[in-house]
């Protein structure tokens, strides 16, 4: 059976010096917060990138441009897509493809500090029935062939703040704001919706930026693939469209996570200092009473254990309460440019099991690595030596 | 005299406990260190901007950055009241190899350009290679260095914005004239570039991404940016123009959530370790509860024995504070180098060393406070009786 120390030996020497528990372990939390928090920001922008459009959704840009921005598809182009296989049709027998223009455009921010790139998005009737995600939550949709536009809820938040019925001054026009849509934080939700054909004229274009095609079902893609491929004057990418924007995050939530984790590292060397210096003193106050146990019959890996575990529930509690101060950064909104695509984009800050599960984790191994030498020291006194110590 | 007494009684205690006092040591110079980095990161980012001359004006499209303007604009410019020369440049945006091999490619005006960056410096015959090179490109050294790029090379690149697949002939690698000149850029024809998209993406021809303006009188810069500007009012493509620090400084406000965030992040590294020094020192104390209690029955005042506390708090903070400092040097050159290129210039300001001095004497003094405070409360007799 067990013949350890028991965990509430372990438990009650923590609790004993609980100024010197608390200055350790809050300065453990802290890299802990830090840790977390960077962690929930590269998933808050993968899950907002990531969760825009839908898997049955194709986007066509043309062949090498990457961003919907910089895509160029002719007239010509479109047409020839409509008549590819593997395509949906909405109930009324209309084709499920939208033909959409896509431009950056300069808007100020509200703090009065430079300007934001804001993705203007000209698209359809057929193009919003294509993403039923994205809601009219306050006035209504823009009606086809006006100068009317409607804002993601993102929009109306933070840097930019527009609101319904503004008027928004672009392409040498002014367009009114007649509607907030709410796309379920999605990268939609950082757009700026309007008519295809209006956005076309206002920036003198005679070309579309990309295609959105609804696929017939999920395993049309195959199809609809190798029809693309067999049209040589075509020259396009294709891309579901869920994963086309989830690729769109992967450079800046790398770079976030890249950073946070070298930051993260550096800190925790501090912290694991501090943890040490605790559990070597906490070794010295305890000399005597160590070898008292030794004398008890106790063995070596006993003592470390008992010590490590001290260690392990220090990290432990310290990643319990920087993880508690993390989750209320669930509440903070980030609002900057994707280094990827150039335009604004609005990211809530998003916890997850899998992190706090590896923020624990990394908890409880800054204990162990501040404890493992203590420990050691502590099995290592001999009895006679230890009993006699003053 | 009496500080004296006290300094020396201070550091005689730090030396009791080698192991805390060297590990508390290590502690404060780790968090200095990386407090000056990421200051210096961000100083570093904002330091960018501050490269190039004053003299030139930037006219871009006022839409936004990735709307192009006629190139028939120069001409127009040109006339503008104050200004001296005009050239242009188009983001090219090619893939050499992957995404990974990632610098930037100016498409510019062969004959116009490096007239108006003086600070590229290329030897006369390397610049008549270029300008007779359709295909010929003009690399900076630290880029040349980097992919091995020698005269003569032949770099590929996939179009992002401009289709096709490209290639281009080394025919130039320029020096900066100065430590602060951008020695990354890639500059192609612009001309050869406009002659291929006619054919392949009319809508792009005869357009660029940004023209340089450069101006007689670097003070009438705001008056120069709006003759500019008012020109072209009310037409198709309405332009912006600033100074070139300015342009620069607007792409580092796209970015400036993160340096905000980089800086908080400075800051916190400066509490954890107030949390762990502060620690240190209520152990100190309390294992020496009974020495000062003795102090005091000798009849040395609590003055003395806070003061006691609060130099040996001091002197191992500053310490700590020191080593770091000093090794924020080294530090950030190594760390200079290992990012390569991402920053012209990585310097340590005056203004950081004593921010991170400042930051060592806010943890000295913050983690005496407690155990000052509490030595003062011990009475003399529950002190000589205390049991640590």
């Amino acid at each position: 059976m067990n013949t350890g120390l028991s965990f509430s030996y372990v438990l009650r020497n923590l609790m004993a010096r609980k100024l010197t528990t608390i200055l350790t372990a809050s300065g453990m939390a802290l890299v802990v917060f830090v840790f977390a928090t960077v962690l929930m920001m590269a998933e808050g922008l993968r899950e907002t990138l990531g969760g825009t459009g839908s898997y049955n959704n194709v986007v066509i840009i043309r062949a090498g441009s990457q961003t919907e921005v910089q895509s160029t598809l002719s007239f010509d182009q479109a047409n020839l897509v409509a008549t590819l296989p593997g395509l949906a049709n909405d109930g009324d027998g209309q084709l499920r493809l939208t033909r959409e223009v896509m431009v950056l455009v300069n808007m100020p921010r509200k703090d009065g500090k430079g300007l934001a790139n804001v993705i203007v998005r000209g698209t359809t009737p057929v193009g919003m029935r294509m993403r039923p995600q994205a809601k009219v939550i306050a006035g209504r949709a823009f009606r086809p062939g006006s100068s009317e536009i409607m804002v993601g809820a993102a929009l109306t938040r933070g840097k930019l703040g527009m609101a319904l019925g503004d008027s928004l001054s672009f392409g040498m026009r002014q367009w009114t704001v007649v509607g907030v849509f709410d796309a379920g934080h999605s990268g939609f939700d950082s757009e700026v919706w309007g008519d295809s054909g209006q956005m076309l004229q206002a920036f003198r274009r005679n070309a579309y930026s990309s295609l959105v095609a609804g696929l017939r079902d999920a395993e049309s893609y195959a199809d609809f693939a190798a029809a693309v491929a067999r049209q040589p004057q075509l020259k396009v990418d294709i891309k579901r469209e869920l994963n086309f924007y989830a690729d769109q995050s992967e450079n800046l939530a790398n770079f976030i996570g890249v950073l946070g984790k070298t930051i993260t590292v550096v800190f925790s060397l501090g912290a694991i200092i501090g943890a040490m210096i605790t559990m070597y003193a906490s070794v010295a106050n305890r000399t005597r009473e160590i070898g008292t146990l030794r004398a008890l019959g106790f063995r070596r890996g006993n003592i470390v254990m008992a010590f490590l575990q001290e260690a392990m529930l220090l990290g432990g509690v310290a990643g319990l309460a920087g993880l508690f101060a993390a989750s209320f950064m669930q509440l903070v909104e980030i609002s900057t440019t994707n280094v990827q695509t150039f335009s604004e984009v609005v990211f809530r800050l998003r916890l997850t099991l899998g992190i706090a599960a590896e923020v624990l984790m990394f908890s409880v191994l800054m204990g162990v690595l501040g404890g493992v030498l203590p420990a050691i020291r502590a099995s290592r006194l001999e009895i006679v030596d230890a009993l006699r110590s003053v | 005299m009496l500080a004296g007494y006290v300094l020396r009684l201070a550091g005689k205690n730090m030396l009791r406990h080698r192991l805390r006092t060297g590990l508390t040591l290590a502690g404060i110079a780790i968090a200095i260190v990386s407090f000056g980095l990421l200051r210096t990161v961000v100083d570093s980012w904002y330091a960018g901007a501050e490269l190039g001359a004053a003299g030139r004006l930037v006219t871009r499209n006022a839409a936004s950055l990735s709307f192009s303007l006629p190139v028939t604009y120069a001409e127009r410019i040109r006339r503008a009241p104050g200004v001296r020369a005009v050239t242009w440049a188009s983001w090219f945006g090619g893939i050499y190899i992957d995404e990974k091999h990632f610098f930037s490619q100016l498409a510019v005006d062969a004959s116009s350009y490096l007239n108006l960056y003086p600070e590229y410096l290329l030897s006369p015959e390397q610049s008549a290679a270029f300008q007779h090179d359709r295909r010929g490109a003009v690399v900076g050294r630290k880029l040349a260095a980097k992919y091995g790029f020698k005269i003569g090379d032949t770099v590929p690149l996939q179009g992002t914005l401009f289709p096709g697949n490209w290639s281009f002939v080394v025919r130039g690698i320029y020096r900066g004239a100065d430590d602060k000149t951008d020695e990354n850029q890639f500059l192609v024809h612009w001309d050869y570039v406009n002659e291929t998209i006619k054919n392949t993406l009319p809508a792009q021809a005869e357009r660029v991404g940004a023209f340089i303006v450069d101006i007689r009188e670097p003070t009438q810069a705001a008056a120069v940016s709006a003759a500019i500007d008012s020109s072209f009012r009310n037409s198709l493509a309405e332009t912006r123009t600033e100074t070139q620090k300015a342009f620069q400084l607007g792409f580092i406000a796209l970015v400036d959530t993160i340096l905000l965030a980089i800086q908080t992040v400075a800051y916190v590294v400066v509490l954890i370790i107030m949390a762990v020094m502060a620690n240190t020192m209520a152990m100190a104390a309390r294992e020496r509860t009974r020495e000062y209690a003795t102090l005091k029955a000798l009849g040395f005042r609590d003055g003395f024995v806070a003061m006691l506390i609060l130099g040996e708090s001091l002197s191992l903070s500053l310490a700590g504070g020191a080593l770091g400092i000093l090794l924020t040097y080294p530090a950030a050159n190594a760390f200079h180098s290992a990012t390569r290129d991402l920053f012209l210039i990585f310097q340590v300001q005056p203004l950081t060393v004593l921010l991170q001095l400042a930051a060592a004497l806010l943890i000295g003094v913050s983690a005496a406070l407690a155990p000052m405070l509490s030595s003062r409360r011990v009475q003399i007799v529950d002190g000589l009786r205390a049991v640590t």
